[in-house]
């Protein structure tokens, strides 16, 4: 029998809604978009979610018309709660006054907890899509934000908040409705946190973790050691650029599988990678070749 | 203004703000500066956000950092020169104003015992990043310091920091805490007031005991709102002065640097000019030479039969592509902030988390040119 290949799709979408969550400039926005898009070209119907403002998941997805974009912010979970909490009448008030300022701060990690509750309520109702990926909050926020229903629910024993914590809750502690997915670069720094991150939430939150997702991860390749090749090299410049550069790249390929050894020595969790894109930031263009290279970490 | 070099800047400013989207190396930058600033004999204190433990630990501070300066104990050459450092806890911040505009200790408690302030002073959005120009505030009056370099907090929007202290004036005028803040009259007020039908709803959405503790905040609060205001107004006053830098740190991305650009526009509008731009972790091109150029040595050695060679040029193409690529991210940003001092920190073999790669990095900030030509 041949042996068992590890699936990054089956992985990455093993409940119906994934959480995608990072430290900033870690690539959140591109897993997000990558598990999407895999997602898409394997036959599911995705909705991909983004919340906040600047529409940075939309941007990477636009054009492919298998998948639907939204952004969901704290002010638009707001308005979907009083809109269907029989207070549409007034929702237009409050929203104009700016009293979401007064009440999302007037009770701990409700904007939070209205968020996650919308998007229960997209994974219930949403019944023509399969999976819903959010480009979820950076890392040190994601842990406030999953955990203000559990918070919540102690604070709210009744009235609506208090059933909404509830109903989340059931779903974040549900390994086949909901999973996170943790997305780290391969360095020390950034891998540090993601470690820390990934106990917290499983011993404050008790969510599911599904796999960590390392992005930007060298595909280079082995390169000969130029101390080795001295007598080939071209004399002068060209040959010092060939040396500084080989030299640079051995290092980075080495720390980054430092990081890789430390992430599955100390995580119990399967490890994937995406790889470094050799440009000045992702675009739609890359997302193709990217999905293609979605492949578990061999350490 | 025009600024010749960062050493200027760090010699002649007496606040540094240090701005950009989440991990570009905000922190690392504003150390640097600091510690710069230091070694040219000033005395420093570097207000950070959340630094990796390594880089409190690089600077000396092996129990780590607390709300309050700390001394680092770095060896410097002058006799003058100090750094000192602090991490930020808003929540703590917000406490010692309370403290400092309470007419009374019993009032003092009151507002710190309170729920929703409990909640207000460690979650409301832009309270972390009010929290950090009031504490450049205090520390820009503390004797001890020439300098304050400040770190803002990772918002995903470099604005929110200069945002944060007209955001907290507004949170004030809000129509539902004016007439929270309305002076009492009646024992009764509280029950009064949930009884207006806007609250009544507000209620319904948050619950009973969160509007409660809402309103008792509020009250508890009457009389220091106008310190409070005073407080935010020269917060934001001392954003705008001239002697307050800007240094936008960006990496050469297009997402970080369309921000950077975004935040330069904005600073512009409102009169102010970035002082200094920092590129973080910009790949180099590795002397004269094109990626195209490096492409075609590689197939001409791969033709000649020297594979391992052709590897070597293969990879200086492709560095010198991401480069190129940079490059042209990069130089409109350029172009449009001007007369700023302009700094390519190059992507370095060590990771910036102990002295020595500091003292590295500090290398190019100081250094007239960018990365390589």
């Amino acid at each position: 029998m041949p042996p068992v290949d590890v699936d990054p799709l089956a992985l990455s979408t093993a409940a119906r809604l994934v959480v995608v969550a990072g430290k900033g400039g870690v690539g959140k926005t591109t897993v997000s978009a990558v598990t999407a898009r895999a997602a898409a070209d394997a036959g599911l119907r995705v909705l991909a979610v983004e919340l906040e403002d600047k529409p940075a998941l939309a941007e990477l997805l636009r054009g492919d018309h298998r998948i639907e974009t939204m952004t969901l912010t704290p002010s638009d979970a707001l308005a979907h709660y009083l809109n269907t909490h029989g207070l549409a009448r007034v929702s237009r008030r409050l929203m104009n006054t700016g009293i979401i300022d007064v009440v999302s701060n007037a009770s701990p990690g409700l904007d939070d907890l209205l968020v996650l509750a919308q998007l229960k309520s997209l994974a219930r109702d949403r019944l023509d899509v399969d999976l819903i990926v959010v480009d979820g909050p950076a890392a040190g926020h994601a842990i406030t934000f999953l955990q203000s229903p559990a918070g919540l629910a102690d604070a709210v024993t009744s009235g609506p908040v208090a059933t909404q914590a509830r109903e989340v809750l059931e779903m974040l502690h549900d390994p086949h409705r909901c999973q996170v997915v943790l997305v780290t670069t391969p360095d020390t720094t950034p891998v540090t946190e993601l470690i820390e991150t990934a106990f917290a939430l499983e011993d404050r939150v008790g969510v599911q973790l599904g796999p960590v997702v390392v992005n930007g991860v060298d595909a280079f390749g082995p390169l000969p050691d130029p101390a080795d090749l001295t007598a080939r090299l071209p004399s002068g410049a060209q040959g010092q650029a060939l040396v500084a550069a080989a030299v640079t790249r051995r290092i980075r390929q080495q720390r980054e599988a430092k990081a890789l050894r430390r992430l599955a020595d100390e995580l119990p969790l399967p490890l994937l990678q995406l790889p470094w894109v050799p440009t000045a930031g992702i675009t739609g263009a890359d997302l193709a070749s990217l999905v293609a290279r979605f492949t578990a970490v061999t350490t | 203004m025009t600024w010749h070099s960062l050493e200027h800047l760090v010699d002649t400013a007496s606040v540094v703000v240090c701005c950009g989207s989440g991990g570009v190396g905000k922190t690392t930058t504003a150390a640097a500066l600091g510690l710069a600033a230091s070694l040219r004999g000033r005395r420093v204190v570097v207000v950070t956000i959340d630094p990796a433990r390594r880089l409190a630990e690089a600077l000396g501070a092996t129990d780590g950092l607390s709300n309050t300066p700390t001394r680092l104990h770095v060896p410097l050459p002058t006799e003058t020169g100090e750094l000192w450092a602090l991490m930020l806890d808003a929540q703590a911040t917000f406490d010692d104003l309370v403290r400092m505009y309470a007419p009374s200790a019993e009032q003092a408690a009151n507002i710190l015992t309170n729920g929703f302030y409990r909640n207000v002073s460690s979650a409301m959005s832009g309270t972390q990043e009010y929290m950090a120009g009031e504490k450049l505030y205090a520390l820009v009056h503390d004797e001890r310091f020439d300098l304050v370099v400040v770190d803002t907090p990772p918002s995903r929007r470099a604005l929110d920091f200069l945002e944060a202290p007209t955001r907290l004036t507004r949170f004030l005028d809000h129509r539902v805490a004016r007439v929270m803040l309305a002076p009492a009259r009646t024992s009764m007020r509280v029950m009064n007031l949930a009884a207006q039908p806007l609250l009544r709803t507000l209620g319904r959405v948050v619950g009973a005991s969160a509007l409660t503790d809402a309103m008792a905040f509020l009250q508890a609060f009457e009389g220091m709102e106008r310190g409070f205001r005073d407080r935010a107004h020269a917060v934001g006053q001392l954003l705008g002065e001239p002697d307050t830098r800007y240094v936008l740190v960006a990496s050469p991305r297009h997402d970080t640097i369309d921000e950077a650009r975004f935040f330069a526009d904005e600073l512009t509008l409102r009169g102010r000019s970035v002082a200094a731009v920092v590129i973080n972790r910009v790949h180099r091109l590795y002397g004269p030479g094109s990626s195209g150029e490096a492409r075609q040595r590689a197939a001409a050695t791969r033709d000649q039969g020297d594979l391992e060679v052709a590897r070597l040029w293969d990879n200086l193409a492709e560095l010198r592509s991401v480069a190129e690529a940079e490059r042209a991210e990069i130089d409109p940003l350029r172009q449009a902030v001007g007369d700023a001092i302009w700094t390519e920190v190059p992507w370095l073999d060590d990771e910036l988390n102990d002295l020595d790669s500091l003292m590295a990095m500090m290398t190019p900030l100081f250094a007239p040119s960018g990365v390589d030509g």
